[in-house]
């Protein structure tokens, strides 16, 4: 048994970038601790993740200083180490669940006749509810990253990595999976997780390491000490240090003029009808666990997807020539200058190569002279802190800089509407509070807001009005 | 959505086969046919193959839904070869001008149309039989391929219908920017290309996340891998192979006899 981790002035670059993502790391671990490791984005945590877990081939970068498992490198101690992703959709490999368990001890060898049972120990330990013949694809996320946990746990680790396993998730899922690690993980098994939710996390570990971004290990401590001495400086970088308060964001003035009206929209199998109007001036919140359709709904609103049942009429007033037709009849360039959509994904919307060219797409569609659209798009490259990256591939962002982004593109038609599924999904405490404020400057310039969430922050600090969706009444796939 | 779902009863007896035996059985049936240009031995086969659908457990509505893409490519068959049939010998059947319908273009296509589906239907009956993970399996332990292909493949196998369900949200949320095709047959090429390009780029990115997971899970580890799920390989697979073998011969047989077999080199 082991699970003990010495870094010593390590470093790793990877291959083609300039900068390093890691630099002079000393840190010590011992078997059995549970670290939470911290920094801002940016600081190397999932580089250190892959790193430990010997998935840094030698050919993919540069390294520096050594990193060591009971004394041996990342890649021999590999079969000690297990890790979890963030996206239970990639780490998934077999279409039966408890095919996925078993398929670490099949590649590490172990005897056929002692694979099932260990297989069946580990989904009872992770709280798996179904049998193990269960299709991976019928399952919940938060019960897909049980599996995922599972296995892993099933080849019995020293040392255990996870790299964000709840921010895919909601609460719910989130909480299933928080649960399954208190209950699954021996107490002699060193743990060591990266998360953006710090409150959630702590209950997990005792111990707290934050990277500093240029290099080196800024603090290191129990989280009491650790959150008193840095609390602040670590807030101020996006992280969400537990226990400060984010001032809320309420409309200034009443509700305006009605926008969309819904009668009993719905998606047959998606999406129970349901009545709901949309006003000018209001942030409305969607509310409702998964599967209650509520993506569906804002593709709706958005006017992206013919309503199944019901009727979704604009108001003359955001119709505009249109009044006679439905939203989703219209045009795109017309839809863009009226309701503007921001998807979960940000890559799915982004059509050129560069950040530029990205958010004068909509305003040259709708017919903007070049100089207008130069102004604009300058504007919001600098309100959004992007005009670094003018000239930069959209694919090549990171998460915060892409949703970023892609609320930019969604604002750069000044759309009247503006609805968004999960704006807030992942982010750092930075990008949370930026996306907040914008959205409520939208807002209380009397613009329409639907956001589609499962963040109880967002909906407390900028909903005006919610709506719960019920889940449906027969669960349907 | 792209179904990729096995639709059959699983326990009927020749679905129950080995999945490398019931492909093998396929190839054999289908490559004999390949020979020949008559009619004969292709309905010869198409009438056996309908014959053992039971034992497939393979109802044939399902099938017929399963195989429209074959019915939707005979039709092409037909209409090309009626309109551009250099061979134009026979008795005149039709005359629309420059559209000559005679008998001997007709037995063309029903040649033609006939080996398409002679052909092609095996090997939709095995996929409609056969579950991903046991054809995986099976080619590993019973035909030798190698696991990293065969896992590979049935790992990345698994995430070929999000890409239905990605395409969908792709065009939405284009749709959503403003970029729409409308009639222009121009633009919707452009577009489909562009939207096939972000399809391309998200799979590759899950792909490449889904080649870690799997490293990290020992997938590289070079050990010799193990086996959960044993598959056996028995008489009756021999039989099965031997049987479809036999069957493509004797349809072969019979167009010789009859004196339609036309070969299709020489």
């Amino acid at each position: 048994m082991g699970g003990g981790v010495t870094l010593r002035g390590f470093g790793w670059r990877h291959a083609g970038r300039r900068a390093w993502a890691l630099r002079g790391v000393d840190l010590r671990v011992e078997r059995g601790e549970r670290v939470l490791l911290l920094g801002p984005s940016g600081a190397g945590k999932s580089t250190l993740l892959a790193a430990l877990a010997g998935l840094l081939p030698e050919d993919s970068g540069e390294h520096e200083g050594t990193i060591e498992i009971d004394g041996r490198s990342a890649a021999e101690a590999r079969e000690r180490v297990g890790i979890v992703f963030q996206d239970p959709q990639s780490q998934l490999v077999m279409a039966r669940s408890g095919d996925d368990v078993a398929f670490g001890l099949e590649n590490r060898g172990v005897a056929a006749d002692q694979i099932w049972p260990r297989v069946d120990e580990a989904l009872h330990r992770v709280g798996f509810p179904y049998h193990r013949d269960r299709p991976t694809a019928a399952l919940s996320g938060g019960e897909q990253q049980r599996l995922a946990l599972a296995g892993v746990l099933v080849l019995r680790p020293d040392l255990l990595l996870l790299d964000e396993p709840t921010a895919n998730l909601d609460p719910a899922g989130a909480a299933l999976i928080r649960a399954a690690l208190t209950r699954a993980v021996d107490a002699d098994t060193t743990l060591i997780l990266v998360e953006h939710r710090v409150a959630e996390a702590l209950p997990l570990v005792d111990r707290v390491v934050v990277l500093e971004p240029g290099g080196g290990v800024r603090a290191d401590g129990p989280p009491e000490a650790v959150f008193a001495a840095h609390g602040d400086t670590l807030a101020a970088e996006g992280v969400w240090v537990p226990g400060r308060e984010i001032p809320p964001r309420r409309a200034t003035g009443p509700a305006g003029e009605v926008l969309l009206t819904a009668e009993k929209l719905g998606q047959p199998s998606r999406l129970a009808p349901i009545d709901l109007t949309v006003r000018a001036g209001e942030a409305l919140a969607v509310l409702g666990p998964n599967g209650a359709g509520k993506s569906t709904l804002a593709l709706a609103l958005g006017g992206l997807l013919r309503p199944g049942t019901g009727r979704l009429t604009a108001s003359p007033e955001l119709a505009g020539v249109d009044s006679r037709t439905a939203p989703h009849r219209w045009r795109a360039p017309a839809l863009t200058r009226r309701i503007g959509s921001v998807f979960q994904n940000p890559e799915h919307q982004f059509v050129t190569g560069t950040v530029f060219d990205e958010l004068a797409l909509g305003p040259r569609r709708t017919g903007a002279s070049e100089a207008a659209v130069r102004d604009r798009v300058t504007d919001l490259l600098s309100r959004l802190r992007l005009d670094r990256l003018a000239a930069a591939n959209p694919y090549t962002l990171s998460g915060g800089e892409a949703r970023r982004l892609s609320v930019a593109t969604a604002l750069a038609t000044a759309p009247r509407l503006l609805i968004c599924d999960e704006p807030t999904f992942g982010q750092d405490r930075r990008t949370w509070r930026e996306l907040v404020d914008l959205l409520a400057d939208l807002r209380d310039a009397g613009n329409g807001l639907v956001a589609v969430t499962h963040d109880a922050e967002f909906v407390a600090a900028l909903a005006d009005r919610t709506l719960a969706l019920a889940p449906p009444a027969v669960a349907q796939r | 959505m792209i179904s990729v779902e096995p639709f059959a009863r699983s326990d009927a007896p020749l679905a129950r086969r080995n999945p490398v035996a019931k492909l093998a059985a396929a190839m054999l049936f289908a490559f004999p046919l390949m020979a020949t240009l008559d009619p004969v031995a292709p309905a010869i086969a198409i009438a056996v193959e309908l014959a053992v659908l039971p034992l497939f457990g393979v109802r044939p509505a399902l099938l017929v839904r399963r195989a429209w893409p074959l019915l939707a490519a005979a039709v092409g068959i037909l209409v090309t070869l009626v309109l551009f049939a250099a061979d134009r010998s026979g008795r005149v059947l039709f005359d629309a001008g420059p559209v000559v319908v005679t008998s001997g273009v007709l037995i063309t296509a029903l040649g033609l149309v006939l080996r398409l589906f002679a052909v092609a239907l095996p090997g939709v009956i095995v996929f409609a039989t056969t579950d991903p993970t046991d054809l995986a399996d099976a080619l590993v332990q019973n035909a030798k391929a190698p696991a990293r292909f065969a896992i590979g493949a049935l790992a990345a196998f698994r995430l070929v219908p999000l890409l239905g369900q990605e395409w969908q949200m792709i065009t939405m949320a284009r749709r959503a920017r403003g970029v729409e095709a409308g009639r222009s047959p121009v633009a919707r090429m452009r577009l489909f290309v562009s939207t096939a390009f972000t399809l391309l780029v998200g799979a590759i990115r899950r792909g490449t996340r889904l080649a870690v997971a799997m490293d990290a899970r020992g997938f590289d580890s070079g050990l010799p891998r193990t086996f959960a799920r044993r598959q056996h390989f028995g008489v009756a697979d021999w039989l099965l192979i031997v049987g479809a073998t036999a069957i493509a011969g004797a349809a072969l047989a019979v167009s010789v006899a009859l004196g339609t077999f036309r070969p299709l080199i020489g």
